[in-house]
C-alpha cells in the first residue's frame, strides 16, 4: 500500500544520503522525495512517498527513527492527511490550441505562468492522481516537459509534526 | 587556551579516558602523530595494516565494555578500515575510528589518497561525521564517544581533514562534559505495562524457553539474566554473540541454538509455548527458515534497545523496548512480587523432555581417532586454562567448535566476529583483549585459512609482547566451505582446498615467536599445558587435525530449527 512518510530531520550535510542510503541498502521503494528547511532552518522538512506491506512500512519507520540525524517520523497516511504536488508542465502550443490548452489548465485549476510564442509552461498543484488527470487530459504529443515535486504533506488539524 | 586541532584531538582522548589507540599513521594524519608523540597518557599501538587495528579497537572493546579507538589515514588507511568498522557494526561494537582526510580545500579535487569517507562508511557506521572547523571537533568527538556507547552501540567515523589539525587554525578548548541531542535519545526503561504483561506470560507458561543474544553481553546483563533464568527455573539458550551471558556449565544451559546449535536447544526453540528473547534479532543463522519456525504456536516476548531488532524478521506479542538490564530488573522485581508462581508440573515436564533431548548427546565424537579432532582440542584448551581464558577466534568451522566445546561461564571471554563473519578478525582482535587485560590467558582458535588473512600482526605482537595462544586448527581446508560443498554440492570442492601452505612453526619463529607443530592426539594436552606456561611468549600452535570432521549438528540453509543433520550418517 502506499504511504507518506513525514520526516523532521537534522539540516546537516549528508543528512538525505543517509535516508536515501537506507532506502537502497534496505531494499524500500521510494516512489517520490522532497525535502527542505522549515521556518527553523537547523531543521529540515522530508516527505517519502512509498510502498510496502504494513511490516515494511513499520520497518521503514523504524529504521528512519534509528538515523541519528532524524529527530521525528510520522507515517501521514495513518490518520488524515492533506497532500499536494506541484508540477510544471511546458506544452507546445500553436495558435489555433492556445484557448483550448488555456481552458483545460483552468478547469484543472491550473495557471500558465510563462507564455513564448511556441508554448506554455503551466503549474499546477494538487494530489497526484489530479495531476495525472491533467496530462491525460492534453493532448500527449504536446508536451515538451513535465516537472514534478513529489508529494508534500501535512496532517489535518492537531496532527502536527515538530519538536 | 588556544590549541591547534591535532592537540584537541589528542586532548579529547585524554579526557575520555582513553588509554590506547590502535592506528597506522599516513599523510593526513601526520599532525595528530606528532601530538601524540608529544604526551604519553594516550598510549598507541602502531598495527600493521588498519583493518587490524580496527579489529583489536574491536577485542579491545568487546572484552573491558570501554570504547575502543583506532586511527587511521584518509584513503587506503580508511578503505583497509572497513571491514573492520563493518564487522564492529554487524556486532554493535562501541568504536571511534578517527580517519585523517586530505585538507578541506582539496576535498572533491581527487587529490592523493583522497576518499569519500562519510559515503563509504555510512553503510556500516552508527553515525559518521566530517569535521569541517577546527572549533567543532571536541563537540564532535564528544558526540561520537556518546553515540557510540550508549543506546545501541556501534561504530562511529570522525574525518578530520589535514589543514584543521595545523598549528595555523586554533580554536578554544574546552571539552563538553555532557551532552544531549534532540534527534538521539535512547530508550532505557521499558513500559511498566509491558512487562507486567510478560510477567504474567511467563508465569503461565508451560514450556518455556529464554533465547539471549549479545545484547546482554553489550548491555551489562548477564548477572541479571542469570538470576531471572534460575528465579523462573526456566531453560536457557545464548546465540553465538550471547555465549558468556549464562553459565554454560549450569544445568539450566542447553547450550548454543541455530545452525549449529545444539539438538535439545533447537527442539526447545522450536517447540516451547512461551519465547523470551532478550537482546537478540532472530537472524537467519539462530531460527533457520522463518516459515518453518512459525509452523508451531508461541507466544513471544521480545526485549531489545534497538525497536528495529523488534519484529523485523518474526513478529513479538509482547514487545519490550529498553535497555535489557533496566528491563530485566524490572521483570525480576515483577516476578518475586508476584503471588502466583511457575507451574512446577508443567516445566518438570517440559524439563524431562528436554533431558531427553540432551540424551542424543549431539556433541559426541570420536574420541578414539588415531588423527586429531578438532573437538578434542577446544575441550583441551578449556581444560588447560580452566575455563578463565579469553577465546578469540576467526570464523568458520573452528569459529563453531570453539562455540559449542569451550564453555563460557562468564560474559566478555568470547570474542567473535558472528554478524559479518570476518575472517582474519581473531588474532587482532587477541592482540586488543591482551592490552585491556594484561596477564590474562589469551587464546586465538583460529584455522589455517582465517590465520593468514591478518598474518602480519604477528609483527604487532612481537613489537608489543602479546603473549597470545593461538591455537591453528589445520585440517588444509577451508573447512566450513568444504563442510557446505559435501553437504550440498555433491562434494564437488571447488577451491576449498588450502595449498602450498606456509610451514606455521618456521612462520612464528621468523616473527619472533614460539611456534609448534601437534599431528598426535596424545600430544594435544601437552602441548597447550607447555604454551600456557610461557607466560610472555605468543606461541603458534598447528594442530593438525582431520580433514573430514564436520561441524555437527547443522541446519542447512533453508531448513527448519528442528530439522537437524546429527552426523555425516544423516546425510
Amino acid at each position: 500500500m502506499r504511504h507518506i512518510i513525514s520526516i523532521l530531520l537534522e539540516n546537516e550535510a549528508g543528512a538525505l544520503s543517509r535516508v536515501a542510503g537506507l532506502f537502497s541498502a534496505r531494499g524500500y521503494n521510494i516512489e517520490s522525495l522532497t525535502v527542505a528547511p522549515t521556518e527553523d532552518p537547523s531543521m529540515s522538512r522530508m516527505t517519502i512517498v512509498t510502498s510496502g506491506s504494513d511490516d515494511i512500512i513499520e520497518q521503514i519507520t523504524k529504521q528512519l527513527n534509528k538515523l541519528i540525524d532524524v529527530v521525528k517520523v510520522i507515517d501521514l497516511s495513518e490518520g488524515e492527511h492533506i497532500e499536494r504536488e506541484l508540477m510544471l508542465v511546458k506544452v507546445r502550443v500553436t495558435s489555433k490550441d492556445r484557448a483550448e490548452m488555456k481552458r483545460i489548465a483552468d478547469i484543472f485549476y491550473g495557471r500558465i505562468i510563462d507564455v513564448t510564442d511556441k508554448d506554455y509552461t503551466i503549474e499546477l498543484t494538487g494530489t497526484g492522481a489530479k495531476l495525472d488527470a491533467f496530462l491525460s487530459a492534453i493532448d500527449r504529443s504536446m508536451i515538451l516537459e513535465t516537472v514534478r515535486t513529489g508529494a508534500s504533506g501535512v496532517g489535518r488539524g492537531d496532527r502536527i509534526l515538530r519538536i | 587556551m588556544e590549541l591547534s586541532g591535532a592537540e584537541i584531538v589528542v586532548r579529547c582522548l585524554q579526557e575520555e579516558g582513553v588509554e590506547h589507540v590502535f592506528g597506522y599513521p599516513g599523510g593526513a594524519v601526520l599532525y595528530l602523530y606528532d601530538e601524540l608523540f608529544k604526551q604519553d597518557k594516550v598510549k598507541h599501538i602502531l598495527v600493521r595494516h588498519e583493518q587490524g587495528a580496527v579489529h583489536a579497537a574491536d577485542g579491545y572493546a568487546r572484552s573491558t565494555d570501554k570504547v575502543g579507538v583506532a586511527l587511521v589515514t584518509s584513503g587506503p588507511g580508511v578503505t583497509n578500515a572497513v571491514t573492520g568498522i563493518a564487522t564492529a557494526y554487524m556486532d554493535s561494537i562501541p568504536l571511534v575510528v578517527i580517519a585523517g582526510q586530505v585538507p578541506t580545500y582539496a576535498i572533491g579535487e581527487d587529490a592523493f589518497q583522497e576518499c569519500d569517507t562519510v559515503g563509504i562508511t555510512r553503510p556500516c557506521v552508527k553515525h559518521n561525521f566530517l569535521v569541517k572547523d577546527v572549533k567543532d571537533i571536541a563537540l564532535t568527538i564528544k558526540k561520537a564517544f556518546y553515540i557510540a556507547a550508549t543506546g545501541r552501540p556501534g561504530p562511529v567515523v570522525v574525518d578530520i581533514p589535514k589543514d584543521i589539525t595545523a598549528p595555523t587554525q586554533k580554536a578554544e578548548f574546552e571539552y563538553p562534559q555532557s551532552i544531549t541531542m534532540r534527534s538521539y535519545n535512547p530508550v532505557v526503561k521499558g513500559h511498566s505495562g509491558q512487562i507486567k504483561k510478560a510477567a504474567q506470560i511467563l508465569l503461565a507458561a508451560k514450556r518455556p524457553m529464554v533465547y539471549a543474544g549479545g545484547g546482554v553481553i553489550q548491555g551489562r546483563a548477564a548477572s541479571e539474566l542469570t538470576e531471572f533464568v534460575r528465579l523462573l527455573g526456566f531453560p536457557c539458550t545464548n546465540t553465538l554473540m550471547g555465549l558468556g551471558g549464562y553459565p554454560a556449565t549450569d544445568q539450566q544451559f542447553v547450550g548454543m541454538l541455530g545452525m549449529h546449535g545444539t539438538y535439545e536447544a533447537n527442539m526447545a526453540m522450536q517447540h516451547c509455548d512461551v519465547l523470551l528473547a532478550v537482546g537478540a534479532r532472530f537472524d537467519d543463522r539462530v531460527i533457520g527458515n522463518p516459515k518453518h519456525f512459525f509452523q508451531e504456536p508461541r507466544t513471544i516476548i521480545h526485549i531489545d534497545i534497538d525497536p528495529s531488532s523488534i519484529a523485523k524478521r518474526v513478529k513479538a506479542d509482547v514487545p519490550i523496548v529498553g535497555d535489557v538490564r533496566e528491563v530485566l530488573r524490572d521483570l525480576i522485581e515483577k516476578l518475586k512480587a508476584a503471588k502466583v508462581k511457575p507451574d512446577t508440573k508443567a516445566l518438570n515436564q517440559w524439563w524431562a523432555q528436554i533431558e531427553q533431548w540432551r540424551g542424543r548427546n549431539c556433541l559426541k565424537y570420536d574420541r578414539a581417532s588415531k588423527l586429531i579432532k578438532p573437538q578434542h582440542v577446544v575441550e583441551a584448551l578449556y581444560e588447560v586454562t580452566k575455563g578463565n581464558a579469553f577465546v578469540t577466534s576467526d570464523v568458520g568451522q573452528h569459529q563453531m567448535w570453539a562455540a559449542q566445546y569451550y564453555k563460557f561461564d562468564r560474559p566478555r571471554r568470547w570474542i567473535n566476529s558472528g554478524g559479518l563473519g570476518t575472517m582474519g578478525f581473531g588474532l587482532p582482535a587477541a592482540m586488543g583483549v591482551c592490552l585491556a587485560h594484561p596477564g590474562a590467558d589469551v587464546a586465538c582458535v583460529t584455522g589455517e585459512g582465517s590465520i593468514q588473512m591478518c598474518i602480519q600482526e604477528l609483527s604487532t605482537c612481537k613489537q608489543y609482547h602479546f603473549p597470545i595462544k593461538i591455537v591453528n586448527l589445520n585440517n588444509r581446508y577451508l573447512g566450513m566451505v568444504r563442510q557446505w560443498q559435501q553437504v550440498d554440492y555433491s562434494s564437488r570442492y571447488s577451491e576449498s582446498y588450502m595449498d602450498a601452505l606456509p610451514d606455521f612453526v618456521k612462520l612464528a619463529e621468523s616473527y619472533g615467536h614460539v611456534g609448534m607443530y601437534i599431528e598426535n592426539p596424545v600430544d594435544v594436552e601437552p602441548a597447550l599445558r607447555e604454551a600456557f606456561k610461557l607466560k610472555d611468549r605468543l606461541v603458534f600452535m598447528d594442530f593438525i587435525t582431520d580433514q573430514t570432521e564436520n561441524v555437527w549438528p547443522m541446519v542447512k540453509a533453508g531448513k527448519g530449527l528442528s530439522e537437524m543433520l546429527l552426523g555425516s550418517e544423516d546425510l
